[in-house]
Protein backbone atom coordinates (compact mmCIF):
# COMPACT_ATOMS: atom_id res chain seq x y z
CA UNK A 1 0.00 0.00 0.00
CA UNK A 2 2.80 2.39 0.75
CA UNK A 3 4.78 1.60 -1.70
CA UNK A 4 2.00 1.87 -4.29
CA UNK A 5 1.26 5.27 -2.69
CA UNK A 6 5.42 6.12 -3.14
CA UNK A 7 5.34 4.96 -6.90
CA UNK A 8 2.44 7.59 -7.52
CA UNK A 9 4.35 10.10 -5.57
CA UNK A 10 7.43 9.17 -7.72
CA UNK A 11 5.34 9.81 -10.58
CA UNK A 12 3.65 12.56 -9.68
CA UNK A 13 7.45 14.54 -8.81
CA UNK A 14 8.23 13.45 -12.51
CA UNK A 15 5.82 14.66 -14.40
CA UNK A 16 5.83 18.08 -12.07
CA UNK A 17 9.36 18.58 -13.11
CA UNK A 18 9.52 17.67 -16.50
CA UNK A 19 6.50 20.01 -16.83
CA UNK A 20 8.83 22.50 -15.18
CA UNK A 21 11.41 21.73 -17.57
CA UNK A 22 9.13 21.85 -20.57
CA UNK A 23 7.86 25.70 -19.38
CA UNK A 24 11.09 26.96 -18.75
CA UNK A 25 12.83 25.80 -22.05
CA UNK A 26 10.23 27.77 -23.60
CA UNK A 27 10.82 30.65 -21.79
CA UNK A 28 13.96 32.16 -23.27
CA UNK A 29 17.67 33.45 -21.33
CA UNK A 30 19.23 32.81 -18.60
CA UNK A 31 16.78 30.74 -16.72
CA UNK A 32 17.35 28.02 -19.28
CA UNK A 33 20.83 28.41 -18.49
CA UNK A 34 20.61 27.71 -15.03
CA UNK A 35 18.32 24.48 -15.08
CA UNK A 36 20.92 23.00 -17.74
CA UNK A 37 23.12 23.39 -14.90
CA UNK A 38 21.70 21.70 -11.94
CA UNK A 39 23.19 19.05 -10.44
CA UNK A 40 21.19 16.56 -8.44
CA UNK A 41 22.68 15.99 -4.93
CA UNK A 42 23.53 12.29 -5.37
CA UNK A 43 25.96 13.18 -8.79
CA UNK A 44 29.64 14.28 -8.63
CA UNK A 45 30.37 17.52 -10.21
CA UNK A 46 31.48 16.83 -13.65
CA UNK A 47 34.55 17.84 -16.07
CA UNK A 48 32.03 19.47 -18.82
CA UNK A 49 31.72 22.03 -16.50
CA UNK A 50 34.55 24.72 -15.59
CA UNK A 51 33.86 27.26 -13.15
CA UNK A 52 35.35 30.22 -13.28
CA UNK A 53 35.19 34.17 -12.70
CA UNK A 54 35.47 37.17 -15.30
CA UNK A 55 36.71 40.54 -13.04
CA UNK A 56 36.62 44.20 -15.16
CA UNK A 57 39.18 46.08 -13.73
CA UNK A 58 37.67 49.49 -14.81
CA UNK A 59 34.21 48.73 -12.87
CA UNK A 60 35.69 47.59 -9.84
CA UNK A 61 35.62 50.88 -7.09
CA UNK A 62 38.73 52.17 -5.20
CA UNK A 63 37.84 51.43 -1.82
CA UNK A 64 35.12 49.28 -2.06
CA UNK A 65 35.08 46.00 -0.55
CA UNK A 66 31.74 44.08 -0.82
CA UNK A 67 33.27 41.23 -2.43
CA UNK A 68 35.59 40.86 0.58
CA UNK A 69 32.21 41.42 2.95
CA UNK A 70 29.96 38.96 1.36
CA UNK A 71 32.49 36.19 0.96
CA UNK A 72 33.85 36.41 4.63
CA UNK A 73 29.89 36.37 5.84
CA UNK A 74 28.81 33.82 3.31
CA UNK A 75 32.08 31.27 4.54
CA UNK A 76 32.02 32.08 7.95
CA UNK A 77 35.66 33.52 7.96
CA UNK A 78 37.04 36.17 10.97
CA UNK A 79 40.73 36.49 11.91
CA UNK A 80 42.11 37.41 15.40
CA UNK A 81 43.10 40.77 14.71
CA UNK A 82 46.42 39.64 13.20
CA UNK A 83 46.89 41.09 9.61
CA UNK A 84 49.77 39.26 8.96
CA UNK A 85 48.28 35.54 9.79
CA UNK A 86 44.27 35.75 9.53
CA UNK A 87 43.09 33.98 6.68
CA UNK A 88 42.68 36.04 3.38
CA UNK A 89 40.12 34.27 1.41
CA UNK A 90 39.87 37.34 -1.04
CA UNK A 91 41.44 40.25 -1.14
CA UNK A 92 41.25 43.89 -2.70
CA UNK A 93 44.68 45.16 -4.40
CA UNK A 94 45.05 48.48 -5.49
CA UNK A 95 47.84 49.11 -8.66
CA UNK A 96 49.28 52.29 -8.87
CA UNK A 97 51.19 53.33 -12.15
CA UNK A 98 54.50 55.42 -10.34
CA UNK A 99 54.77 56.88 -13.62
CA UNK A 100 51.66 58.53 -14.48
CA UNK A 101 49.75 57.66 -11.40
CA UNK A 102 46.81 56.19 -12.89
CA UNK A 103 45.28 53.68 -9.90
CA UNK A 104 43.64 50.24 -10.42
CA UNK A 105 41.82 48.24 -7.81
CA UNK A 106 40.88 44.65 -8.44
CA UNK A 107 39.65 41.88 -6.14
CA UNK A 108 42.28 38.83 -6.06
CA UNK A 109 41.57 35.79 -4.90
CA UNK A 110 42.63 31.38 -5.73
CA UNK A 111 43.07 31.55 -9.76
CA UNK A 112 41.41 27.60 -9.88
CA UNK A 113 44.36 27.27 -12.13
CA UNK A 114 43.71 24.15 -14.99
CA UNK A 115 47.17 22.89 -13.61
CA UNK A 116 47.78 24.12 -10.26
CA UNK A 117 51.16 24.66 -8.49
CA UNK A 118 49.94 23.44 -5.20
CA UNK A 119 48.46 20.71 -6.24
CA UNK A 120 51.63 19.71 -7.86
CA UNK A 121 53.43 20.00 -4.64
CA UNK A 122 51.19 18.62 -1.81
CA UNK A 123 52.86 16.05 -0.32
CA UNK A 124 49.42 13.93 0.93
CA UNK A 125 47.04 14.98 -1.82
CA UNK A 126 45.26 17.09 0.46
CA UNK A 127 45.75 19.73 -1.87
CA UNK A 128 43.45 18.55 -4.98
CA UNK A 129 41.42 20.02 -7.80
CA UNK A 130 37.85 18.68 -8.61
CA UNK A 131 36.49 17.73 -12.16
CA UNK A 132 34.61 20.92 -12.36
CA UNK A 133 38.11 22.42 -11.84
CA UNK A 134 37.71 24.02 -8.58
CA UNK A 135 40.95 23.77 -6.55
CA UNK A 136 40.73 22.88 -3.09
CA UNK A 137 41.78 21.56 0.08
CA UNK A 138 40.89 18.28 1.58
CA UNK A 139 41.34 19.50 5.23
CA UNK A 140 40.77 15.45 6.43
CA UNK A 141 44.27 15.02 5.02
CA UNK A 142 45.95 18.08 5.31
CA UNK A 143 48.88 18.32 7.45
CA UNK A 144 49.69 22.05 7.48
CA UNK A 145 52.94 21.90 5.97
CA UNK A 146 52.19 24.65 4.04
CA UNK A 147 54.17 23.71 1.06
CA UNK A 148 51.45 25.01 -1.20
CA UNK A 149 51.34 28.13 0.25
CA UNK A 150 54.85 28.83 -1.25
CA UNK A 151 53.94 26.98 -4.41
CA UNK A 152 51.22 29.35 -5.42
CA UNK A 153 52.09 32.18 -7.27
CA UNK A 154 49.24 34.22 -6.32
CA UNK A 155 49.99 34.30 -2.75
CA UNK A 156 45.95 32.99 -2.32
CA UNK A 157 46.33 30.53 0.43
CA UNK A 158 46.40 31.00 4.10
CA UNK A 159 47.70 29.06 7.11
CA UNK A 160 44.82 29.00 10.13
CA UNK A 161 46.82 29.24 12.97
CA UNK A 162 43.82 29.33 16.04
CA UNK A 163 41.15 27.21 17.28
CA UNK A 164 38.09 27.85 15.40
CA UNK A 165 34.00 27.24 16.84
CA UNK A 166 31.08 27.29 15.23
CA UNK A 167 32.63 27.02 11.98
CA UNK A 168 29.72 28.01 8.82
CA UNK A 169 31.14 25.12 6.90
CA UNK A 170 34.41 23.40 7.73
CA UNK A 171 37.48 25.12 8.82
CA UNK A 172 40.49 24.40 11.45
CA UNK A 173 43.66 24.90 12.96
CA UNK A 174 46.23 23.30 11.59
CA UNK A 175 45.23 23.26 8.25
CA UNK A 176 45.55 25.55 4.87
CA UNK A 177 42.65 27.04 2.99
CA UNK A 178 41.65 29.20 0.50
CA UNK A 179 38.75 31.03 -1.90
CA UNK A 180 36.69 27.80 -2.76
CA UNK A 181 34.57 29.47 -5.69
CA UNK A 182 31.93 29.34 -3.02
CA UNK A 183 31.78 25.47 -3.82
CA UNK A 184 28.71 25.05 -1.51
CA UNK A 185 26.31 27.10 -3.77
CA UNK A 186 27.75 25.30 -6.99
CA UNK A 187 26.73 21.89 -5.66
CA UNK A 188 23.22 23.63 -4.74
CA UNK A 189 20.59 21.17 -5.84
CA UNK A 190 18.45 24.22 -7.52
CA UNK A 191 21.05 24.41 -9.69
CA UNK A 192 24.64 26.40 -9.16
CA UNK A 193 24.16 29.93 -7.83
CA UNK A 194 27.08 32.47 -8.47
CA UNK A 195 29.42 33.31 -6.03
CA UNK A 196 28.89 35.35 -2.67
CA UNK A 197 31.24 38.28 -3.91
CA UNK A 198 29.45 38.34 -7.60
CA UNK A 199 26.86 38.48 -5.78
CA UNK A 200 27.75 41.53 -3.62
CA UNK A 201 29.31 43.22 -6.11
CA UNK A 202 26.42 42.99 -8.16
CA UNK A 203 24.06 44.23 -5.21
CA UNK A 204 26.64 47.36 -4.81
CA UNK A 205 26.23 48.00 -8.62
CA UNK A 206 28.93 48.07 -9.61
CA UNK A 207 29.14 45.08 -11.82
CA UNK A 208 32.42 44.27 -12.15
CA UNK A 209 32.36 40.04 -11.42
CA UNK A 210 30.86 37.35 -13.64
CA UNK A 211 30.93 34.24 -12.44
CA UNK A 212 30.04 31.07 -14.85
CA UNK A 213 30.76 27.96 -16.63
CA UNK A 214 34.06 28.92 -18.94
CA UNK A 215 32.88 25.28 -20.63
CA UNK A 216 29.88 26.65 -21.97
CA UNK A 217 30.10 29.02 -24.78
CA UNK A 218 26.49 29.82 -24.34
CA UNK A 219 27.28 31.24 -21.02
CA UNK A 220 27.59 35.31 -20.00
CA UNK A 221 31.22 34.58 -19.10
CA UNK A 222 32.05 32.81 -21.82
CA UNK A 223 30.60 35.26 -24.38
CA UNK A 224 31.94 38.71 -22.95
CA UNK A 225 35.20 36.81 -22.90
CA UNK A 226 34.69 35.92 -26.52
CA UNK A 227 33.92 39.63 -27.21
CA UNK A 228 36.26 41.33 -25.21
CA UNK A 229 39.36 38.84 -24.40
CA UNK A 230 41.01 39.28 -20.58
CA UNK A 231 43.93 38.36 -19.45
CA UNK A 232 45.29 35.52 -16.67
CA UNK A 233 47.74 36.94 -13.98
CA UNK A 234 51.26 35.58 -14.62
CA UNK A 235 49.92 34.33 -17.89
CA UNK A 236 53.76 33.64 -18.44
CA UNK A 237 53.45 30.62 -16.42
CA UNK A 238 50.95 28.53 -18.22
CA UNK A 239 48.67 27.60 -15.31
CA UNK A 240 45.33 28.28 -17.27
CA UNK A 241 43.70 30.32 -14.78
CA UNK A 242 39.34 30.06 -14.10
CA UNK A 243 39.67 33.96 -13.14
CA UNK A 244 40.41 36.33 -15.92
CA UNK A 245 40.45 40.04 -15.87
CA UNK A 246 39.58 42.65 -18.54
CA UNK A 247 41.08 45.99 -18.54
CA UNK A 248 43.95 45.25 -16.60
CA UNK A 249 46.91 47.74 -17.86
CA UNK B 1 38.29 -33.28 35.07
CA UNK B 2 35.46 -32.76 37.40
CA UNK B 3 37.15 -30.04 39.44
CA UNK B 4 38.32 -28.15 35.95
CA UNK B 5 34.44 -27.97 34.83
CA UNK B 6 33.82 -26.60 38.53
CA UNK B 7 36.22 -23.92 38.08
CA UNK B 8 34.87 -22.93 34.87
CA UNK B 9 31.52 -22.70 36.35
CA UNK B 10 32.82 -20.80 39.35
CA UNK B 11 34.60 -18.48 36.98
CA UNK B 12 31.32 -17.98 34.98
CA UNK B 13 29.46 -17.64 38.33
CA UNK B 14 31.81 -14.81 39.15
CA UNK B 15 32.02 -13.35 36.41
CA UNK B 16 28.14 -12.85 35.40
CA UNK B 17 27.62 -10.18 37.86
CA UNK B 18 30.19 -8.48 36.01
CA UNK B 19 29.12 -9.00 32.74
CA UNK B 20 25.62 -7.61 33.55
CA UNK B 21 26.96 -4.82 35.43
CA UNK B 22 29.16 -3.49 32.39
CA UNK B 23 26.34 -3.19 29.95
CA UNK B 24 25.07 -0.94 32.38
CA UNK B 25 28.66 0.86 32.69
CA UNK B 26 28.08 2.52 29.33
CA UNK B 27 26.76 5.29 29.32
CA UNK B 28 23.38 5.22 26.88
CA UNK B 29 23.53 8.04 24.28
CA UNK B 30 21.29 11.07 24.13
CA UNK B 31 17.73 9.79 21.74
CA UNK B 32 18.05 11.71 18.75
CA UNK B 33 15.46 15.09 18.25
CA UNK B 34 13.96 13.00 15.10
CA UNK B 35 13.68 9.32 14.05
CA UNK B 36 14.74 8.89 10.58
CA UNK B 37 12.03 6.38 10.07
CA UNK B 38 10.55 3.96 12.31
CA UNK B 39 11.94 0.56 11.43
CA UNK B 40 15.90 1.90 11.61
CA UNK B 41 15.34 5.14 13.63
CA UNK B 42 18.77 6.49 12.57
CA UNK B 43 19.81 6.06 8.79
CA UNK B 44 21.04 2.61 9.26
CA UNK B 45 19.75 0.37 11.66
CA UNK B 46 20.99 1.48 15.11
CA UNK B 47 23.31 -1.35 16.18
CA UNK B 48 25.00 -0.98 12.46
CA UNK B 49 25.30 2.87 13.17
CA UNK B 50 26.60 2.54 16.57
CA UNK B 51 29.60 -0.05 15.37
CA UNK B 52 30.07 1.50 11.77
CA UNK B 53 29.47 4.65 12.02
CA UNK B 54 32.84 6.56 11.25
CA UNK B 55 32.99 4.00 8.14
CA UNK B 56 29.94 5.79 6.63
CA UNK B 57 31.34 9.22 7.56
CA UNK B 58 35.05 8.40 5.93
CA UNK B 59 32.95 7.00 3.24
CA UNK B 60 31.12 10.45 2.67
CA UNK B 61 33.42 12.64 3.34
CA UNK B 62 35.48 11.51 0.45
CA UNK B 63 32.34 11.58 -2.26
CA UNK B 64 31.46 15.04 -0.60
CA UNK B 65 34.43 17.10 -0.65
CA UNK B 66 36.37 15.54 -3.29
CA UNK B 67 33.72 14.23 -5.42
CA UNK B 68 31.07 16.48 -4.99
CA UNK B 69 28.45 14.32 -4.45
CA UNK B 70 26.18 15.88 -1.88
CA UNK B 71 23.37 13.34 -0.68
CA UNK B 72 22.52 13.91 3.48
CA UNK B 73 21.94 10.46 4.61
CA UNK B 74 25.32 9.92 5.88
CA UNK B 75 26.91 13.85 6.23
CA UNK B 76 27.89 14.47 9.36
CA UNK B 77 26.25 17.87 9.34
CA UNK B 78 22.97 16.52 9.91
CA UNK B 79 24.46 13.77 12.46
CA UNK B 80 24.47 16.54 14.25
CA UNK B 81 21.17 18.28 13.37
CA UNK B 82 19.58 15.51 14.95
CA UNK B 83 21.96 13.89 17.70
CA UNK B 84 22.95 17.32 19.18
CA UNK B 85 19.93 19.32 19.06
CA UNK B 86 18.77 21.78 21.50
CA UNK B 87 17.55 20.51 24.91
CA UNK B 88 13.99 20.40 25.57
CA UNK B 89 14.25 21.17 28.74
CA UNK B 90 16.25 24.03 28.66
CA UNK B 91 16.85 24.61 24.76
CA UNK B 92 20.78 24.33 25.18
CA UNK B 93 23.44 23.13 23.12
CA UNK B 94 26.08 20.70 24.43
CA UNK B 95 29.56 21.47 23.30
CA UNK B 96 32.33 18.56 22.19
CA UNK B 97 34.27 19.36 24.99
CA UNK B 98 31.46 18.78 27.58
CA UNK B 99 30.92 15.24 28.14
CA UNK B 100 26.72 15.75 27.35
CA UNK B 101 27.65 15.87 23.30
CA UNK B 102 25.88 12.99 21.71
CA UNK B 103 29.67 12.06 20.43
CA UNK B 104 31.27 11.86 23.39
CA UNK B 105 28.80 10.28 25.48
CA UNK B 106 30.25 7.38 24.21
CA UNK B 107 33.75 8.44 23.57
CA UNK B 108 34.34 9.37 26.87
CA UNK B 109 33.87 5.64 27.83
CA UNK B 110 35.54 3.68 24.86
CA UNK B 111 38.71 6.81 25.32
CA UNK B 112 38.63 7.60 21.42
CA UNK B 113 39.89 11.22 21.15
CA UNK B 114 37.93 12.14 17.63
CA UNK B 115 39.05 15.37 15.62
CA UNK B 116 36.12 15.63 13.62
CA UNK B 117 34.90 19.22 15.68
CA UNK B 118 38.36 20.76 15.20
CA UNK B 119 37.14 21.50 11.78
CA UNK B 120 33.29 20.91 11.83
CA UNK B 121 30.81 22.64 14.12
CA UNK B 122 30.13 21.20 16.75
CA UNK B 123 26.81 22.31 17.27
CA UNK B 124 23.37 22.65 14.41
CA UNK B 125 24.39 25.60 12.47
CA UNK B 126 21.02 26.86 12.87
CA UNK B 127 19.61 25.52 16.71
CA UNK B 128 15.62 26.60 15.35
CA UNK B 129 16.21 24.45 12.38
CA UNK B 130 15.50 21.15 11.13
CA UNK B 131 17.13 20.09 7.70
CA UNK B 132 15.29 17.99 6.26
CA UNK B 133 16.96 14.50 6.32
CA UNK B 134 17.57 12.70 3.00
CA UNK B 135 14.67 12.25 0.59
CA UNK B 136 16.45 10.14 -0.94
CA UNK B 137 15.75 6.56 0.54
CA UNK B 138 12.72 7.20 2.30
CA UNK B 139 10.71 10.03 0.93
CA UNK B 140 7.46 10.26 2.83
CA UNK B 141 9.63 10.90 5.86
CA UNK B 142 10.40 15.04 5.37
CA UNK B 143 10.21 16.95 8.38
CA UNK B 144 8.79 19.74 9.70
CA UNK B 145 11.15 22.78 9.55
CA UNK B 146 9.35 24.88 12.16
CA UNK B 147 8.87 22.03 14.88
CA UNK B 148 8.45 23.18 18.22
CA UNK B 149 10.48 22.26 21.12
CA UNK B 150 7.42 20.44 22.75
CA UNK B 151 7.37 18.69 19.06
CA UNK B 152 10.70 17.82 19.87
CA UNK B 153 10.72 16.45 23.22
CA UNK B 154 7.34 14.21 22.48
CA UNK B 155 9.61 12.49 19.74
CA UNK B 156 12.47 11.64 22.06
CA UNK B 157 9.94 10.78 25.20
CA UNK B 158 8.69 8.01 21.68
CA UNK B 159 11.87 7.41 20.49
CA UNK B 160 12.84 6.17 24.41
CA UNK B 161 9.57 4.27 24.96
CA UNK B 162 10.16 2.53 21.17
CA UNK B 163 14.12 1.36 22.30
CA UNK B 164 12.56 0.41 25.93
CA UNK B 165 10.14 -2.26 24.59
Amino acid sequence: MNTDNNIDKYRRQFLASATAVAGLAVAPGIILTQVAHSKPLDQPASSKNRWGLLIDVSKCATGCNACVKACYTENGISGVGSPTTDAQWIRKVKLTDKQTGHVQSLPFMCQHCETPPCVDVCPTGASMKRADGIVLVDKHICIGCRYCMMACPYKARSFVHEPIHDQIFPRGKGTVESCTLCVQRIDDPNGPRETACTEACNAEGHKAMWFGDLNDPESEISKRLKQYGGVQIRADLELNTGVRYQNLD
Amino acid sequence: MPSFYKLVATGVALMLPLLVSAESLVPEPPAPAKKYNDKTLCVEPVPEMRRNHMKYLLHHRVEALREGVRTKQFSLKECIDCHNAPSPKDGKVASIESKDHFCNTCHTYAAVKIDCFECHSDKPANTQYRHPLSSMKFPEQKFGENQSLDDKALNIMAAKEERQQ
